[in-house]
């Protein structure tokens, strides 16, 4: 089965779990004044559970006419192989990281540390110039952020501003 | 309307909302040239800024100079190394890249600024004319009207967008919608589909979204295929030596500009249409009708072939704006951010915006004369400096779009779970890239949403039941209008195919 029947059976999925929220337990916490209301908080819900449902159905049982041919141009699952799928990974989980070690290491430690990382993932190995564009680029972001536009970066590690 | 114009003028002509446009259009062409960040992706990342400003005319400025500067960015990396930034300047590498290989990459960029100046200053004055007359038909309108309006809206975008596959394009409109009605709502107060997790009280941010359906998924794409991201071998084409171009082709460009302008107007005003097909459309035309010694030059360095596309999106980014200041519906992925942008800054747009809030109205449209002016005579002198970004290596170029895209979503909520949330959306979005789901579609429906489901809800309450639908004849029409869209196969085979290396995704 190719990707997108894959894909459409996760929406299906997720439209289900939806439209049963939207059907069978959602309006249980109804105040009994809003049901004399035509419009529920379930209503237009309800209506796009059943739209959804219909859609992806109708791409995974291929319905609609299958894709034409990939266009060489473009990014191809076929050629996932030749692909850096490896560094992809290791600079989304970079992300993440620098996502949970935003707050406890501070905007700026965080900040170098992704910037300088990213670019060792991506092969760089002049140390001397990537720890040097790091380093101003976290400064210079912090600065306009923080102190021109006047929107609060918590600059320093936790313990350094004490919470 | 010649109130109007004095109050924009009054408006736009302050000294901070000039440095406004003149910093935007730089910090657009800035971007907008480097591969992997679309329009989208730029306004996306700009919005907290504007949102800091406050003054929804100034931010509003900000943003649509942002929006000429990234499209204008992108016809130069066309023209100078091959590798648009955006779809919708596709078009123009298909002669400007051969002519700069040539040697005259100079030429090609003076007939690609003349062609944007004039394509957007001639949709501008077409936006004038023609917005007041339609916000004043869009006052008739009501809930039900509004409710159908972004029905067709919705289907006309899914109708033309995507890979002309209409089913996977209205699937992601739904999954967009339903995204919308996660959290407490206005309309009713009670959060729905949080699953008792606080961080989804308030919803999904939309820029988490943006970033995480073009910023993302694009930035990805270039650290998997490291062809993708030709910058920095500063071959031939890279060297800018004259910008003058001879009085014969200033001649034989002018025709072309005129019609292209035009033509791209009323494309870029149709929702789903927009600027890449525009562009598309304006270059075939033109070879079209062009005399058989001219037709052998089109791919091989044309002038015609440059002016033709990049008056026509231009004319198509300024035409978008109709829909979205008179009925407040966008019709593309960048209309749509803005639309988030203005709704953020506790702006309406719609038919009122004109009668309650004047100055906003006018001093986008007279912002747009300047933004044009400024990247006339600001930035083709200033040209051969701003390319120096292209040489920029990967190494540092991919990282700095990741963090970008990070920080976007960051500033706006102050929320590290948004993060977590945009990573995990920017791979569900690399996989849809993947299976050739558009992604347009999603952000729209999700920016419409709640709008969608307010109108839904108000004619539902005043006609007590769905009755407005056989009880308004308009309505009708237009939700019948919604069905043929998506029905009619016909506008698929139509789509102009806008995938090529490098190119962020919608315009």
């Amino acid at each position: 089965m190719a990707l997108d029947r894959w894909l459409a059976l996760v929406i299906l999925l997720i439209c289900l779990a939806y439209g049963y929220a939207a059907y069978f337990t959602m309006d249980a916490l109804l105040p009994p004044i809003m049901k004399r209301s035509p419009i529920w908080p379930s209503s237009f819900p309800k209506v796009l559970a059943v739209g959804g449902v219909l859609l992806s159905l109708s791409i995974l049982l291929g319905l609609e006419k299958s894709p034409s041919k990939p266009d060489a141009a473009d990014i191809n699952l076929s050629r996932l192989h030749e692909y850096k799928v490896g560094q992809a990974v290791i600079l989304l989980a970079a992300m993440v990281a620098y996502a949970l070690l935003l707050r406890p290491l501070g905007f700026l430690a965080a900040t170098f540390l992704f910037l300088a990382g990213g670019s060792f993932i991506l092969g760089e190995r002049r140390y001397v110039v990537m720890i040097v564009v790091a380093a101003i680029a976290a400064g210079t972001v912090w600065y306009l952020v923080d102190v021109v536009l006047g929107i609060f970066l918590s600059p320093f590690p936790l313990f350094v501003s004490g919470g | 309307m010649l109130e109007g114009l004095l109050t924009g003028l009054a408006t736009a002509f302050t000294f901070t909302n000039i440095m406004m446009v003149v910093g935007g259009c730089l910090i657009g062409t800035f971007i907008g040239m480097l591969p992997g960040l679309g329009p989208m992706s730029i306004i996306a990342i700009m919005i907290p800024v504007a949102i800091t400003i406050g003054d929804p005319s100034a931010a509003l400025i900000l943003l649509a100079g942002v929006y000429y500067g990234a499209v204008f960015g992108g016809s130069t990396s066309s023209i100078l190394i091959n590798a648009p930034g955006v779809a919708s300047t596709v078009a123009t590498s298909f002669d400007g890249y051969p002519l700069a290989r040539k040697g005259q990459a100079g030429k090609a960029l003076t007939v690609a600024a003349i062609a944007s100046f004039a394509g957007g200053t001639i949709g501008a004055i077409l936006l004038m004319v023609f917005a007041p007359a339609l916000a004043s038909v869009a006052l008739l309108f009501h809930s039900s009207e509004y409710f159908a309006l972004m029905v067709v809206g919705l289907s006309a975008i899914a109708a033309f967008a995507g890979t002309g596959q209409v089913g996977k394009a209205l699937l992601m409109t739904f999954l967009g919608l339903m995204m919308a009605t996660v959290g407490e709502g206005v309309l009713f107060n009670a959060p729905r589909f949080t699953m008792g997790i606080m961080d989804l009280q308030s919803g999904f941010g939309f820029i988490t979204l943006a970033m995480a359906m073009f910023a993302l998924p694009e930035a990805i794409f270039l650290v998997l295929n490291p062809d993708r991201s030709n910058t920095g071998d500063g071959g031939e084409g890279g060297k800018i030596k004259n910008l003058r171009i001879t009085r014969d082709e200033a001649l034989r460009i002018t025709p072309v500009i005129g019609r292209q302008s035009i033509q791209g107007f009323f494309i870029g005003v149709l929702p789903g249409a927009g600027a890449t097909i525009a562009s598309f459309l304006g270059y075939a035309v033109e070879r079209n009708i062009a005399s058989k010694e001219e037709q052998e030059q089109f791919g091989k360095g044309s002038v015609k072939g440059i002016a033709a596309p990049e008056s026509a999106n231009n004319a198509a980014c300024t035409g978008s704006f109709v829909p979205l200041l008179t009925l407040g519906i966008p019709g593309s992925g960048t209309t749509a951010i803005l639309l988030g942008a203005l709704i953020a800054l506790n702006v309406s747009p719609g038919p009122r915006l004109m009668i309650d809030e004047p100055q906003i109205f006018w001093a986008v449209i007279i912002s747009m004369y300047l933004g044009n002016l400024v990247l006339l005579i600001l930035n083709l002198p200033l040209i051969p400096y701003i390319a120096k970004v292209l040489a920029v290596p990967r190494n540092y170029l991919i990282p700095f779009i990741l963090f970008f895209t990070l920080m976007g979503a960051y500033i706006g909520q102050n929320n590290a779970t948004e993060l977590l949330l945009l990573v995990g959306f920017g791979i569900c979005a690399t996989l849809f890239r993947f299976a050739d789901y558009p992604l347009a579609p999603l952000l729209i429906g999700f920016i419409l949403g709640p709008l969608l489901e307010n109108n839904f809800s108000r004619a539902m309450q005043l006609y007590d039941g769905v009755g407005f639908v056989w009880e308004r004849p308009m309505t009708l029409a237009l939700l019948v209008l919604a069905v043929l869209l998506v029905v009619l196969p016909a506008y698929r085979s139509r789509r102009a195919r806008a995938r090529a290396e490098g190119v962020a995704d919608g315009d």
